[in-house]
């Protein structure tokens, strides 16, 4: 299940011009749903209800329908995200190797469970799946950004963290 | 490919490059250009003869022509299931020029520890460009899409960056090497849903939606991505392609074994000294690639089971290590190729906590569409979980295959299909493993957490009180510099008291 926010929405008008902008350009494209959210959520970093709606209207896609391909793919958020994302990665290589303990570790320093965000809202924290960086397991991806060969030592998360 | 904190070349630590092992044994042709051409620059890729094979299908061969050398080079599908290639674009090869066709690449690359495909869409974009443009003159399409995850931000820029230079140089868009062949190609990313590797749901999620799969037939070949007839690709196979229209099938037909041909690429990872992506003839034993290429399991532990195929294969005991690796060979020892992840694990791995590491991300990617995947495999993974915590009986296992084969046989899809494989694999081969936990409440790798017990040895410890301290549960006690003890009914069994020990003294039974 995924986490749905109910903190009001803050949206701005700018990010709404951009938003309405990129429809304009692209509607009537095959398949266009999910490239639509996939352009608000980088706009406003999830989709608040308001959001689907607006996409709804804009696109006359039922509202039911973008939010089931909103619910359905693991990338989409219905709740806000911290500044940072961290997430651990939870294949099988990284698994073995013991991200299990990174990631039980991370909680531990930030102070919060999985899928959660720290109070000053700038980490947030998921397991995800594989990052294809195997070689390199066990691994963590900070937005765009992979740390390899991790120990899994405090000392070793805090160091990393605190270059945000 | 990961550009950050990594040095370059860190996957061959501490190796020379000339004669060793790790490369004598591997013979590259999907990899030929990684790490070897500048992946953003496309006159690199034409200085190693890229594009030339496009040239040579669209200037000098017929479009049957084209799909007869795929059929005669033996290639197979390398995303996993191993369908013949020159098959699937035969049958969408009919009624040319009339109808609005596709070619898809699935670059949903979604099995945990395998990233192969990542690496030559990073190394090497145009490889896959040049081949899906062949595919769309051989099948009779003139629009291509590329499927690639947003897990993957580097790919994705590499590949617009590409896909840019290729429609500068005319080799994509109108009349391409001045025939009246067209063909363009448009990215489309992925959301996160490892279902969309199948192709019946990585073609509805092009389509913009859930990504749920549909059922066969009609086949994609006949009826695909917005009703019409399309074929679907995986990034390797299409990596091998311009080679084999370049060198003809007969010479890719000369590498590997009966019914598997050419080399297969798999991502070596896991406990092994020489982690990385190794490319080897089909036939190679997994001897070969373990000891010689890999290295061997590091620190002295002993090798236990490889996995691969992913969360639809299966673990591959010591005992099959000398079977030649082929599509055909790793189904009869109860796994599959996969899209080529082989994960080696050592004796620290429990196989019934992998069984369940696997059954908890079917759980977590089943689509929900079809009920013997989203309530069958949901009900397999408590019964693992049983196990797991000791709270399980010999009919819960029996209970476990009956599931297991009801799931394999009734789901909609692949992934239905496959998901019991992993549970069904270690219970072949690792039964032992399985009854120990349910007679003997012991995990022998020390990994399931409520089967351990922890003791501190008396002799061993010196009383400096790390452990003391560190303890979130205050279960250990002890004066400074006398042995100390651990009173079981406070442990929670964290294990951070084994970590902290620097003689060894704190010991799981």
């Amino acid at each position: 299940m995924k986490q749905i926010s109910n903190a009001p929405f803050m949206g701005t008008e700018k990010q709404e011009k951009e938003l309405m902008g990129w429809i304009a350009a692209h509607k009537g494209e095959k398949g266009i749903a999910m490239n639509a959210l996939q352009k608000a959520q980088e706009i406003y970093g999830y989709l608040p209800l308001e959001i689907q709606k607006l996409v709804s209207r804009e696109l006359g896609t039922p509202l039911s329908e973008l939010y089931g391909i909103a619910t359905f793919y693991s990338m989409f958020n219905l709740a806000q995200k911290g500044k940072h994302q961290i997430n651990v990665c939870m294949g099988t290589a990284c698994y073995v190797k013991g991200n299990a303990k990174v990631f039980e570790e991370l909680e531990g320093i930030l102070g919060i469970k999985g899928g959660g965000s720290t109070k000053d809202g700038k980490f947030s924290l998921d397991a995800c799946r594989c990052i294809g960086a195997c070689g390199l397991a066990p691994a963590i991806m900070i937005d765009e950004e992979v740390f390899g060969r991790l120990t899994g030592d405090k000392g070793e998360l805090e160091a990393i963290l605190s270059k945000y | 490919m990961v550009e950050s904190n990594i040095p370059v070349g860190a996957d061959i630590m501490g190796m020379s490059l000339n004669g060793t092992k790790f490369f004598l044994k591997q013979h590259r042709i999907a990899l030929r250009n990684c790490g070897i051409i500048d992946p953003e620059d496309i006159e690199e890729y034409i200085a190693m003869d890229g594009y030339r094979a496009l040239g040579k299908a669209l200037t000098e061969m017929t479009p049957d022509e084209v799909v007869q050398t795929l059929l005669d080079s033996g290639l197979r599908g390398r995303g996993g299931a191993g369908f013949p290639t020159g098959l699937k674009w035969k049958f969408a090869s009919g009624n040319r020029g009339n109808v609005q066709k596709y070619v898809c690449c699935n670059a949903d690359e979604g099995d945990p520890g395998a990233y192969m495909d990542r690496s030559v869409l990073e190394g090497d974009p145009h490889a896959v460009i040049e081949a899906m443009a062949i595919a769309g003159y051989a099948i009779g399409a003139d629009k291509g899409y590329i499927y690639v995850r947003a897990e993957y931000p580097v790919a994705v820029q590499r590949l617009n960056i590409a896909l840019a230079q290729a429609r500068e140089y005319g080799l994509l868009g109108e009349s391409i090497f001045g025939t009246d062949f067209s063909f363009d190609i448009e990215i489309k990313l992925g959301a996160g849903a490892f279902v969309c590797g199948e192709e019946t749901a990585l073609m509805t999620s092009i389509e913009g939606k859930r990504g749920e799969p549909r059922p066969r037939p009609p086949f994609p070949a006949i009826k695909g991505l917005f009703d019409s007839p399309t074929i679907l690709n995986n990034v390797e196979t299409y990596a091998n392609i311009p080679r084999i229209i370049l060198n003809g099938a007969d010479w890719f037909s000369s590498i590997g074994t009966e019914k598997s041909k050419g080399t297969k690429v798999f991502a070596l990872v896991g406990k092994i000294k020489n982690t990385g992506l190794v490319e080897v003839p089909m036939g190679t034993t997994l001897r070969e690639i373990v000891e010689d290429i890999g290295g061997g399991v590091p620190g002295g532990r002993s090798f236990k089971a490889a996995q691969t195929g992913g969360p639809s294969g299966g673990c591959i005991p010591a005992e099959h290590f000398d079977t030649p690796i082929d599509y055909d060979n790793l189904i009869e020892i109860g796994s599959m190729m996969g899209s080529g992840g082989l994960i080696v694990m050592d004796d620290t791995t429990c196989m019934v906590d992998i069984a369940r590491f696997f059954l908890d991300f079917i759980v977590d990617e089943s689509c929900g569409r079809c009920t013997p995947c989203r309530m069958g495999n949901k009900r397999l993974l408590e019964l693992l979980e049983k196990i797991t915590q000791g709270k399980a009986t010999m009919a819960d296992l029996d209970a476990i295959e009956h599931l297991a084969m009801f799931i394999k046989e009734n789901s909609l899809c692949g992934l239905g299909q496959t998901a019991p494989n992993p549970v069904l694999s270690t219970l072949r081969y690792f039964r032992d493993e399985y009854e120990e936990h349910i007679k003997d409440k012991k995990c022998r790798a020390g990994v399931c957490k409520e089967l351990l017990s922890y003791s501190i040895d008396a002799d061993k410890c010196i009383g400096c009180g790390l452990c003391a301290k560190n303890c979130p549960a205050e279960a250990i006690l002890g004066r400074p510099k006398e042995a100390h003890t651990l009173d079981a009914s406070k442990c929670v069994k964290c294990g951070v008291c084994v970590e902290k020990c620097k003689f060894d003294a704190v010991v799981m039974v």
